[in-house]
């Protein structure tokens, strides 16, 4: 039994004819809770049989629109045909809708399926009143109430209208896992047929009738501002309607075209007031960083007394650049400003965020502005941000008409918001059979969340509970953090400081695996061979699941088999989002370069609510890792971000890509994160595979710099 | 501004643009046909991908004079009698995470087919290179390209 308070539900409201509709409550965060109750997802269920949960979980690729329905469904008991997804936009009626932190599913795995069960409670006791049976005589299936004793059946449709006249059950009995006939199905995703056809609509592609288009040249140095502008040249360009400084740093050029738009940007002359950044480089961002590193840390995690050990002392620095999404989907977002009111198109993980920023630069109301929420050409956590809403606001007000705001890539790449550089100091105490005995890891990076303004209890940015969790049962063992500062924008990019965390750590347990003389698995099975509890701010960390994760690794990877003359391994493993992840790198050298052939990953995230799903998270997350590993790096000159498009900041592409083996540990514990646990662990395998072949240690990511 | 009269499609339209305009522009704005996709605007990535006489080309870096007179073909035209054989080989792959990049990856991948009906592996990377995709889709590219090749999915 699960006990179902409440606070949890509202009966929506019945409008005539809209059938059952019940609100429900989806947090953002694991584990947190909205102050006062405010539903911001819907189930509703129509005497047409169609079944609509209306929720705002942004489609970024990630297959929230099949994923999410798929768990409602379940507990249901209905026709998967008969189930969709309606995207809701911000509203102030609903609770947080930000979709980020590998969240979807986990946070909303209990309120959807109790959603779902309490809908299914209340209409097999509709039914019951129908017939005048006992409830209990009466069983769901496919979206059917049945009467078994006398053949009889209704279908949903047949009976919202009772249902919706009936109280919310107060408790639920959820179904086990053995059985489900929809979780853990490999069922197709609703969005595949329209993204072949090229019919799905992405923000880019959105229109509205008179709409302009609009592109903004914005302040190259970080910090920098517009000192004058001359459009003289911009003018002469067919169709452009309009140039104006639009904001302290950005002078937008209008026309009635996107090429058009693009050109009369081309042309515009700015002279720009360089601001206090025109003098930096990548050189000092890290030199500041190797700075701040002797600063009071803030502690993470602390287990015995590191300084107490006694024995051979083992000691590495690992850094790491700034990097850049790069979605596929350049920033973009299409905006009315109608005097009162301001409507915008926005393909944003942050409905909210952009409704209230947009209302601050535009002088309204929140509920003065409508944000629309599109399909989204990857995000990565881009879509995080609200710059392009801004803009598209700004210019719609100035022009007084519906406008596009078009990032060109190399606006994308300069005007990102970067993953933080980071530095890593890491040291061990090994005993006399080489086991590490004290593990100290100090994260040396700028916050996200501080530079924005946001809260950092106890100088930890709050992103950090998610992402440096220790799995490893050292006895004295301590994480800390030390906040540095940049002026260089910061963003949370997939998996955010897990990837850095990860880097560090899994490479250094190698370098500690070396110098004791251990096979680097072996070693780190030690290291979770004693069943522990660890626990990370509100995550407690099993020692039991990471080991059994790490051992399928090794099953699946044939570890103990020999390799191909030429070919090497390297094995990496961590925890994140709540999720455990080993995986398994296979290489050779070409002139003096990796070539990846193979990765065997294996995740414990828990229930798998879609296997095919999970599949491309996880081949996708190691794709974007290798990419990351190998070549991803901003760099700074002169206070500008010096890489521009797909040749110097160069993603992986068919030729690079292995091939990508997947297995999840079988298990009905609560599904946990899998957007981006797969990301951290593939490049400290990549580099200790490189280790294994050239007896060559990579400090630095990237490898390819 | 020039007037233009392209075959998309297999339609006949007449637009009015600057010549120097890219193809990708004139068929997104002009024509609002926006299932070809941009992304980079520098023949990087491939999103943008088309078919002008049958040839894959980067309609981001194609001016349209360039094309005037010849046949244009958008992933709106590939499919004229139903779902040409590579969108389903995609949707039985299961290839498309957020979509973006996928209507170009199939524009080159069915000017490879046309030319080369059974693809090796080889063949498969060299036509399929120039096209990015950040969710990394490509092995189950490659998979579906072999799918509709009638090879089963094999490599």
């Amino acid at each position: 039994m699960s006990p179902l308070s409440r606070r949890e539900f509202v009966a929506a409201g019945v409008a005539a004819g809209a059938g059952l509709v019940i609100g429900f409550y989806l947090p953002h965060k694991s584990g947190s809770h909205a102050d006062s109750f405010s539903p911001n997802a819907y189930l509703r269920i129509t005497p047409d049989n169609k079944v609509t949960i209306v929720v705002a979980r942004s489609e970024m690729g990630q297959g929230v629109r099949t994923a999410l329905p798929m768990i409602l469904a379940e507990e249901l008991e209905a026709d998967w045909k008969q189930i969709e997804i309606e995207q809701a936009g911000a509203s102030t009626l609903y609770g947080d809708q930000t979709t980020g932190g590998s969240a979807s599913i986990r946070t909303t795995w209990d309120p959807m399926r109790k959603a779902g069960a309490s809908a299914r409670e209340m209409l097999i006791s509709a039914a019951a009143l129908t017939w005048n049976v006992p409830r209990s005589t009466c069983t769901a299936e496919n979206s059917h109430i049945k009467h078994a004793a006398t053949n009889r059946s209704l279908s949903y449709g047949e009976l919202v209208a009772r249902a919706a006249t009936l109280p919310i059950p107060t408790d639920v009995t959820l179904k086990q896992s053995k059985d489900y006939k929809i979780v853990g199905q490999r069922l197709p995703r609703v969005d595949s047929p329209a993204k072949v056809k090229g019919e799905a609509i992405f923000g880019i592609d959105f229109r509205v009738p008179d709409m302009k288009f609009a592109a903004l040249a914005r302040c190259p140095t970080i910090g920098g501002k517009v000192a004058a502008f001359d459009d003289k040249e911009s003018k002469k360009i067919p169709g452009v309607t309009y140039i104006g400084k639009i904001s302290d740093s950005a002078v937008a050029v209008v026309a009635e075209s996107v090429w058009g738009a693009m050109e009369g940007r081309r042309v515009l002359n700015v002279t720009w007031d360089e601001g206090p950044n025109k003098d930096l480089n990548t050189a000092a961002v890290m030199a500041a960083l190797k700075q701040a590193a002797s600063k009071k840390p803030a502690n993470l995690f602390l287990a015995g007394d590191p300084a107490k050990a006694a024995g051979r002392k083992i000691s590495a620095e690992y850094t790491l650049p700034f990097m850049a999404h790069a979605p596929m989907e350049p920033g973009n977002c299409t905006a009315h400003y109608q005097g009162s009111k301001c409507e915008l198109w926005a393909p944003t993980q942050v409905p909210q965020d952009c409704r209230d920023s947009v209302a601050t630069a535009i002088g309204l109301d929140p509920d003065q502005v409508k944000v629309n929420v599109t399909l989204m050409g990857g995000g990565f956590g881009r879509r995080l941000e609200h710059d392009y809403a801004v803009e598209a606001a700004l210019v719609s007000k100035a022009i007084n008409a519906p406008v596009k705001v078009i990032w060109t890539r190399e606006d994308d790449m300069r005007f990102s918001t970067y993953r933080p550089a980071s530095l890593h100091q890491l040291s061990a105490t090994l005993d006399g059979s080489g086991t590490p005995i004290a593990l100290t890891h100090r994260l040396i990076a700028p916050s996200i969340s501080g530079q924005k303004g946001q809260p950092t209890p106890n100088g930890v940015d709050p992103d950090l509970p998610d992402e440096a969790g220790p799995v490893y049962g050292i006895p004295n063992y301590s994480v800390d953090y030390v906040m540095a500062e940049t002026p260089v924008p910061l963003g949370w990019m997939r998996s955010v400081y897990a990837l850095q965390a990860a880097f560090a750590l899994e490479s250094f347990i190698d370098e500690l695996a070396v110098a004791a003389g251990k096979d680097p698995l072996q070693y780190r099975l030690k290291l979770l061979a004693k069943d522990q509890d660890l626990t990370y701010f509100t995550t407690t960390w099993h020692t039991a699941r990471m080991r059994t994760v790490l051992q399928l690794a090794a099953e699946k990877s044939g570890w103990d088999k020999p390799l191909p003359v030429g070919h090497f391994r390297g094995v990496a493993c961590f925890g994140c989002f709540a999720s455990y992840m080993a995986e398994v790198v296979e290489i050779t050298m070409e002139n003096d370069q990796p070539r990846v052939h193979r990765v065997v990953a294996v995740v414990d995230c828990g229930q798998v609510v879609n296997p095919a799903i999970l599949e491309q998270q996880i081949q996708g997350g190691i794709v974007y890792g290798l990419g990351n590993a190998l070549r991803a790096k901003i760099t700074i000159e002169k206070g500008r971000v010096v890489q521009g498009n797909f040749d110097d900041y160069a993603p992986l592409r068919m030729e690079e890509t292995p091939a990508v083996e997947v297995y999840a540990v079988p298990t009905a514990e609560v599904p946990t994160g899998i957007g981006e646990p797969s990301v951290p662990p593939v490049a400290p395998a990549l580099c200790n595979a490189i280790y294994a072949a050239t007896k060559k240690r990579i400090r630095a990511l990237p490898i390819l710099s | 501004m020039a007037d233009l009269t392209l075959r998309v499609n297999g339609s006949e339209k007449k637009v009015s643009v600057s010549p120097e305009t890219p193809l990708l522009w004139v068929l997104r704005d002009t024509l609002e046909l926006t299932g070809t996709k941009f992304g980079c605007g520098a023949g990087l990535c491939g999103a943008c991908t088309v078919h002008v006489d049958g040839n894959p080309i980067r309609s981001c870096s194609t001016p349209v004079s360039q094309v005037a007179g010849k046949s244009v073909l958008t992933i709106e035209g590939l499919g004229a009698n139903g779902l040409h054989v590579l969108q389903q080989a995609w949707i039985a792959e299961e290839v498309p995470q957020c979509g973006y990049c996928q209507t170009g990856q199939i524009m080159s991948a069915a000017a490879l087919l046309a030319k080369t009906p059974q693809p090796t592996d080889e063949q498969i990377t060299a036509a399929m290179n120039g096209n990015l995709c950040r969710c990394g889709t490509y092995e189950r590219i490659r998979k579906a390209i072999h799918r509709a090749a009638g090879n089963g999915g094999a490599q």
